[in-house]
């Protein structure tokens, strides 16, 4: 049997009403639980797997898809509402969906995430199931030189991309970098910045992080202001759903996300965040409307949203191909599998065909579960924002707070968690932006570590950094990006002098 | 702070008398091989009876000494909590100078383990581990190997093999990956010389060809598995990568042997083996007086290599 025989016998297996029931409840399980802040999807299915081995292999799997592609889309949902994301990868999701919600623009930007949720996860799943063995050769060419190079190509695309003012973009930027040094260093061991407080050896958690700059700092913020305006925030304006200009705006950004998260996902060391980044870059580059940036662009939501659901199929790349799990959420589903007494390696798609088709005909199924699940609860999410807003951040702050506790149960780690709120109130005072800080925080400690490894393997050698073609190609693009824009504004300028010279005679 | 998080505990304990059996301690995220023993016990135990309800939780951080830290502290004389541990805390607890170690827990068991396996990829010109040890004597730091977080079993492995190879341990060059995980991709990718992890995490490379299995740190020879011991090529390391249980602090002896007969209950029904051949994980149960003295004898050689290696000053 050929692989769309076995995918069909899949999808047929999975059409049955009770597999359709058992899909529907691992959704709504999925991302009741993913929609806590704190929870990502790595605890919210080692949480629910325990369920899923009551069931028969089939019914087990499609459960277990559900639960995943449920829990990677419960985050989305309080970042675009509540400016809390739940997990690494949608905290770009807040930058402009949650600016979108408070101009009563919550239904639209909802929408265009679990529209572009499904179409990035359909493209993605369709990817894996006949591309996987050759994508992942192209992945593992990927050592620590080329992906340090990517680093290098994140960190200028981003950089640039963020606020209006490259300083104070920078000083945002750098403060995370900072911030990322603290910790145990990976590849020797030792301690570093950590003043002996045990709770910081591991440094700082990217979450906690994330929740105290954008939901404590903000609530914070709301609260220090005098005037009271609480009239700005329009809980729902116009329809619900989006208009035919958003579905205009959103079907490019959905496929150039799918384009940037898919290969990204599937690099052994690539992560989903690196994916929203690139993604949130290329389409502040491309849009139209470079103003909304920053006020709730349609397209910062559609573009990385997609890009987090395309890198979840890709990490299944690695996973089923080499036996390899490349993210938390992976090494849980590694042990999902092993409850079948499947090891997921480079003799799986020969071995176990139908459990292997079986599971991606599962998250097939699952993708679409979860766009019938969650479109019309869009209408009953969005009323969440008519709450009055000293009760919505009292709420918010409550949230974060529970969610911190809940992943982290520490004193220490609550204490970070305001103290961070309150660096994130301070910056917005006085207009730095605080997405940058959160990229500094996970790209830096990737970057070091990949440079590090790289001099190690070759002994000392920088121009190792250079002999690699996919690493010069890709330092190549971060120089032309960095200078570009550079030679551009002093041309610029010159002639704005030149003009001005002009004009005083 | 801590006592109020406490007293909301117990609360809930209070008010959910049925759930306040067994609460197993992973000190590690989700989806890591503590985790997975964790869940593992928690589903046994609760199917075998042993337990009404047993719960997991994850405290991270540290090669799990942020987890042994506060388990010691917040659970004194608690008979009903347990943590899951292993041989990387072991070295985690020496390089970080953690102020609690495993002598602030009550052990009780040893419940499984791997050996180590050391390979290179399918391409590479290196053969055999005899050829693997004259290039790392002939020029220690053209020899990259990449395995698990520094430190950690996989890095201890290999300055017990530079040591016993007569090569200066502190020369050695290892490069630290988070986790067996991504070791792998670099090894597959071709980006290191070999590398070094569990052998469950390269079995199905090797099987598959990708991979070329050098030699096992195990005693003997592995039944099934067609390689040569390390101490066959003449080095003499023996290491094995354990997971184990504890217990509390400052238990009765009642407490202790209670907790110990619920332990050996489980490790010894019929569901427990089916779930570690499913996971491929070995039974190497080993408690009591047995335990404690190989727990000792293994935190002596640990950290005299670790000071080899330079990382304990």
């Amino acid at each position: 049997m050929d692989a769309y025989t076995f995918l069909l016998q899949g999808l047929a297996t999975a059409s049955e009403p009770a597999m359709l029931l058992y899909a529907l409840i691992g959704v709504t399980l999925g991302t009741a639980v993913g929609v806590l802040p704190g929870i990502g999807p790595a605890l919210t299915v080692a949480l629910l797997l325990p369920v899923t081995y009551r069931l028969d292999p089939a019914g087990s799997l499609i459960m277990f898809a559900g639960i995943y592609y449920g829990g990677m889309y419960g985050g989305s949902t309080t970042s675009i509402l509540l400016n809390t994301p739940g997990e690494s990868a949608s905290i770009i999701t807040a930058l402009e969906g949650n600016k979108m919600a408070r101009k009563g623009r919550g239904g639209p930007a909802l929408a265009t995430a679990a529209i572009g949720s499904f179409i990035a996860g359909l493209i993605a799943t369709l990817l894996l199931a006949f591309l996987a063995p050759s994508i992942v050769k192209i992945a593992l060419v990927f050592g620590p030189r080329e992906y340090f190079a990517l680093m290098v190509l994140a960190f200028v695309t981003v950089s640039a991309a963020f606020g209006d003012s490259a300083l104070r973009g920078l000083t945002s930027l750098f403060l995370g970098l900072a911030l990322a040094c603290i910790g145990i260093d990976q590849l020797t061991g030792q301690a570093r910045l950590s003043f002996g407080v045990p709770d910081l050896l591991d440094g700082i958690e990217v979450t906690t992080m994330a929740v105290a700059m954008f939901a404590v700092g903000e609530a914070l913020f709301i609260a220090g202001q005098r005037v009271r305006q609480d009239d700005e925030v329009t809980a729902v304006k116009g329809s619900v759903w989006m208009s035919l200009q958003d579905w205009r705006r959103s079907w490019k950004p959905w496929l150039r996300g799918t384009a940037i998260g898919f290969p990204i996902g599937a690099m052994p060391a690539g992560g989903a965040e690196i994916g929203t980044f690139l993604s949130y870059a290329a389409e502040k580059k491309l849009t139209k409307h470079p103003e909304e940036f920053g006020n709730g662009a349609i397209e910062g939501v559609a573009g990385p949203e997609a890009a987090n659901n395309a890198s979840a199929a890709g990490t299944l790349v690695p996973l089923l191909t080499l036996g390899l799990p490349t993210s938390a959420t992976a090494a849980i589903m590694l042990a999902g599998f092993q409850q079948f007494g499947l090891q997921p390696g480079p003799l799986l798609f020969a071995t176990n065909p139908t459990l292997v088709w079986g599971l991606i005909a599962s998250l097939l199924i699952a993708n679409a579960m979860l766009l019938v699940l969650n479109l019309p609860l869009i209408g009953l999410w969005v009323k969440l924002l008519t709450i009055p807003r000293h009760w919505l951040y009292a709420g918010i702050l409550l949230f974060a707070t529970l969610g911190t506790i809940g992943a982290n149960p520490s004193s220490f780690e609550l204490g970070m968690l305001l103290a961070f709120g309150v660096l994130g109130y301070v910056m917005r005072l006085f207009g730095y932006p605080i997405a940058p800080i959160v990229v500094g925080l996970i790209l830096g400690p990737m970057a070091e570590q990949q440079l590090r490894r790289a001099l190690s393997i070759s002994q000392g050698d920088w121009t190792t950094l250079l002999q690699s073609p996919i690493a010069a190609v890709l330092l190549g693009l971060a120089a032309l990006a960095f200078i570009v824009p550079l030679i551009l504004r002093a041309r610029g300028k010159g002639e704005v002098l030149s003009q001005m010279a002009a004009d005083e005679d | 702070m801590r006592n109020f998080v406490l007293a909301g505990l117990f609360a809930g304990a209070m008010a959910l008398p049925a759930a306040a059996d067994y609460t197993i301690i992973a000190p590690a995220n989700p989806g890591g091989g503590w985790d997975q023993t964790a869940r593992t016990m928690q589903t046994v135990m609760q199917e075998e009876g042993i337990s009404r309800s047993a719960q997991v939780q994850n405290v991270p951080g540290a090669g799990g000494t942020i987890g042994l830290a506060q388990f010691a502290s917040q659970n004194r004389g608690n008979p009903d909590a347990l943590i899951v541990g292993g041989y990387v805390m072991v070295g985690a607890i020496l390089t970080n100078n953690s102020p609690v170690s495993l002598a602030d827990v009550t052990p009780i068991a040893r419940l499984t383990g791997e050996y180590e396996a050391i390979v290179v990829p399918a391409a590479s010109p290196i053969e055999s581990i005899d050829g693997l040890i004259e290039q790392l004597k002939a020029d220690p730091g053209s020899v990259s190997w990449a395995g698990g977080s520094a430190g950690g079993t996989d890095h201890i492995a290999v300055g017990l093999i530079a040591k016993a190879a007569g090569v200066d341990p502190t020369t050695i060059n290892y490069i630290a990956y988070s986790g067996g995980g991504e070791a792998l991709a670099a090894i597959l990718g071709n980006q290191v010389t070999a590398g070094i992890s569990s052998l469950g995490e390269f079995e199905a490379q090797i099987q598959a060809g990708t991979l070329r299995l050098l030699a096992t740190s195990a005693p003997e020879p592995i039944e099934g598995v067609d390689a040569t011991t390390l101490k066959e090529a003449g080095l003499d390391v023996v290491l094995e990568n354990w997971r184990m249980v504890a217990a509390a602090p400052d238990l009765t002896d009642e407490q202790k042997a209670k907790i110990s007969a619920d332990i050996e209950a489980m490790v010894t029904s019929e569901n427990w083996q089916k779930q570690l051949a499913d996971k491929g994980w070995a039974d190497t149960y080993l408690a009591g007086a047995e335990f404690d003295a190989q727990l000792e004898s293994d935190i002596a050689a640990t950290e005299a290599v670790l000071r080899d290696i330079g990382l304990v000053k």
